[in-house]
């Protein structure tokens, strides 16, 4: 993995701190244009992978892409999935067993009757691989070197203790796709530990990290102490602490800790994106030095 | 350890379960739900024992404590099963369908004694809890208007739904969703006692409103304004918010961002004259365990806290949720 990821947030007024920037995203990236312009400034700042939820707009950014293959050649996108919002409305809306019927594929015959043969007979993990083939479906001859799981889902999962279905999940990824699964959480240390006890040793893991403490269950001393002792491919998000922290101080902080692979971070203009570039690439040198 | 039991695993049933099995106080012995679905997958993945009769559940399993988060036109029944079996309650929001019901089922938990909570988590959010302390200590003077309002895309298309949709069963965005902001109002400020005038307006629902505006008064006689809508694809999810005018400042706060405006230098610690912004990263405790929010694990936490004794049962208690109920009544009977 790339040693910095760019993200999506920004794209899909997800903020944490604030609802009027949220509004004020969601009107800046109105055009797929403006979301295009935006990731070529990412990789002119050389980065060249997107870490990206599996929204409905994704799909229109991915034919750009496909359709200038000289222009992406080098560009993987890490599809994270799924985008928990559409089925958490329709949850609202229609109840667990409508959600699966409006979301399982069902206009082929054949994915009809195998995801109807799935619900009759209860395999929820070939209703779950279904689901993970539809969200993919937006990124066929795009390289998707690492699938994540969305926290949401992942965190559901621990809390609930289903293990089995992480496991699945994991298992799918690798089998079907070639491609390595990852696991995004606010509570790395406890899904680290279940992990580990379903025999998936060194997991790519995508937490949140950062110097105030934010969104870290269990703590930052637990945290720091995981990322010293353990095996994991650690990936930090939320470096900002949702905005609390000022930037440079926040990458300092982050560039710093052992054993982290990579860094995520979201902006939305030009000057963000290459001053984020530019403090990590320098804090890594220091680092090194 | 607690032990507890969940009675309705669909969409805050899951949630709760989730929180509940990755707490370190809590034993969860049961799960009880009706969907085959639901129940086959918890029987086949999870280390949870399911039952489709919550009586037999409690029964067996002789739990300290239950979550009820089943279609509201359940509660009353299910809750007064539960209390007169002396187990204490966590029951979703909203509570009752009638001011009969709520009040009932209060007053049987002050007789007995068993701690009682329902699950409007908004009042464990950060920047809601510190808009509460700001008008209580009176810094930004006395109230003479507010405006609490909530957004979000839940009904955007013309179709039936669940049970959300039956105006019977406790479906509609005033029992939904306004129902939030009719607890934050009544918990910041003071319990509303009358409507001056309301509409309740189907966009794309048939049978139950999709948005409702309301003219209210206070027990203390403050006045103010309801603005709810939750066909309003604008908002990527539920946004809530809340405003207060004061004749010594304004408070303008949603979950994440609480922005204060004071008119003079006399203000409380850590504010100045002027526009002051705080972030609910600056207002919010860590959880030891997040899955959707802090505020889901924080009213959790509380609940199971009170039960073992560690904090008072005075957050989201039955006759606050009951004040609410009354006020969707006031509200409605108002349009």
């Amino acid at each position: 993995m790339e040693r910095i990821l760019y993200g999506d947030n920004q794209f899909f007024a997800v903020n944490h701190i604030s609802d009027a920037k949220s509004m004020a995203q969601s009107i800046k990236f109105k055009s797929d244009e403006a979301i295009i312009r935006t990731l070529d400034y990412a990789i002119e700042a050389g980065i060249n992978t997107f870490m990206c939820t599996t929204h409905d707009r994704i799909a229109r950014i991915c034919n750009v892409i496909r359709a200038n293959p000289g222009k992406y050649k080098d560009f993987k996108i890490y599809p994270c999935m799924p985008y928990a919002h559409k089925y958490a409305n329709a949850v609202t809306e229609l109840g667990i067993q409508g959600t699966i019927k409006q979301y399982v594929p069902g206009n082929l015959f054949g994915t009809m009757f195998k995801g109807g043969m799935a619900v009759v007979s209860k395999d929820f993990l070939k209703i779950m691989e279904l689901l993970i083939d539809a969200e993919m479906k937006m990124f066929k001859g795009i390289n998707t070197p690492v699938i994540f799981l969305q926290n949401v889902i992942t965190d559901l999962l621990l809390g609930l203790g289903m293990v089995e279905v992480l496991k699945g999940f994991h298992d799918y990824i690798l089998k079907k796709y070639y491609a390595e699964p990852g696991f995004i959480t606010m509570n790395m240390p406890k899904l680290l530990d279940t992990l580990e006890g379903a025999g998936i040793n060194n997991p790519i893991i995508c937490f949140s990290m950062n110097k105030v403490n934010f969104r870290m269950s269990g703590g930052k001393d637990l945290y720091e102490e995981t990322l010293k002792t353990r095996k994991l491919r650690a990936i930090t998000m939320q470096v900002l602490g949702g905005g609390a922290i000022p930037p440079k101080e926040a990458l300092e902080y982050i560039s710093k800790l052992p054993n982290v692979e990579s860094i995520l971070f979201g902006a939305s203009s030009k000057a963000n994106i290459e001053n984020t570039v530019h403090n990590i690439r320098n804090f890594d040198k220091e680092k090194i030095s | 350890m607690v032990k507890v039991g969940l009675i309705g695993a669909g969409k805050m049933g899951i949630s709760h379960l989730s929180i509940l099995g990755a707490h370190p106080d809590v034993q969860v012995v049961g799960v009880c739900d009706t969907s085959k679905l639901v129940l086959s997958a918890l029987e086949k993945y999870s280390k949870f024992k399911c039952y489709t009769d919550y009586l037999k559940m409690v029964e067996k399993e002789k739990p300290d404590a239950v979550f009820v988060a089943t279609p509201t036109k359940f509660h009353f029944d299910f809750v007064k099963e539960l209390l007169a079996r002396n187990i204490h309650v966590f029951v979703e929001k909203p509570f009752c369908l009638t001011e009969e019901q709520g009040m009932e089922l209060t007053s049987m938990t002050s007789e007995r004694n068993l701690v009682n909570q329902v699950g409007y988590h908004n009042k464990f959010v950060g920047t809601f809890r510190e808009v509460k302390k700001l008008v209580k200590d009176g810094a930004i003077g006395e109230v003479n208007h507010f405006m609490g309002e909530a957004y979000g895309p839940v009904v955007t298309k013309k179709k039936e739904g669940t049970w959300r949709s039956n105006p019977s069963e406790g479906g509609g965005c005033l029992m939904d969703y306004a129902s939030h902001v009719i607890d934050l109002i009544n918990d910041i400020l003071s319990p509303i006692t009358a409507s001056k005038g309301s509409i309740l307006k189907s966009i794309y629902s048939k049978r139950v409103d999709d948005a409702v505006y309301s003219l209210l008064e206070l027990s203390d006689k403050t006045t103010g304004m309801l603005s709810v809508n939750w066909s309003d694809e604008t908002y990527r999810k539920m946004s809530t918010s809340i405003t207060i005018n004061g004749d010594k400042g304004k408070i303008i706060s949603d979950a994440n961002e609480l922005k204060v405006y004071f008119k003079e230098d006399h203000c409380p610690e850590g504010y100045s004259k002027g526009w002051n912004v705080k972030y609910v990263t600056d207002l919010t405790p860590q959880v030891d365990f997040y899955l959707r929010g802090e505020e889901y694990s924080a009213q959790v936490d509380y609940f199971i806290n009170a039960v073992i004794g560690n904090v008072p049962n005075n957050i989201n208690n039955f006759q606050s949720a009951w004040l609410t109920d009354r006020a969707i009544s006031i509200i409605k009977n108002q349009k």
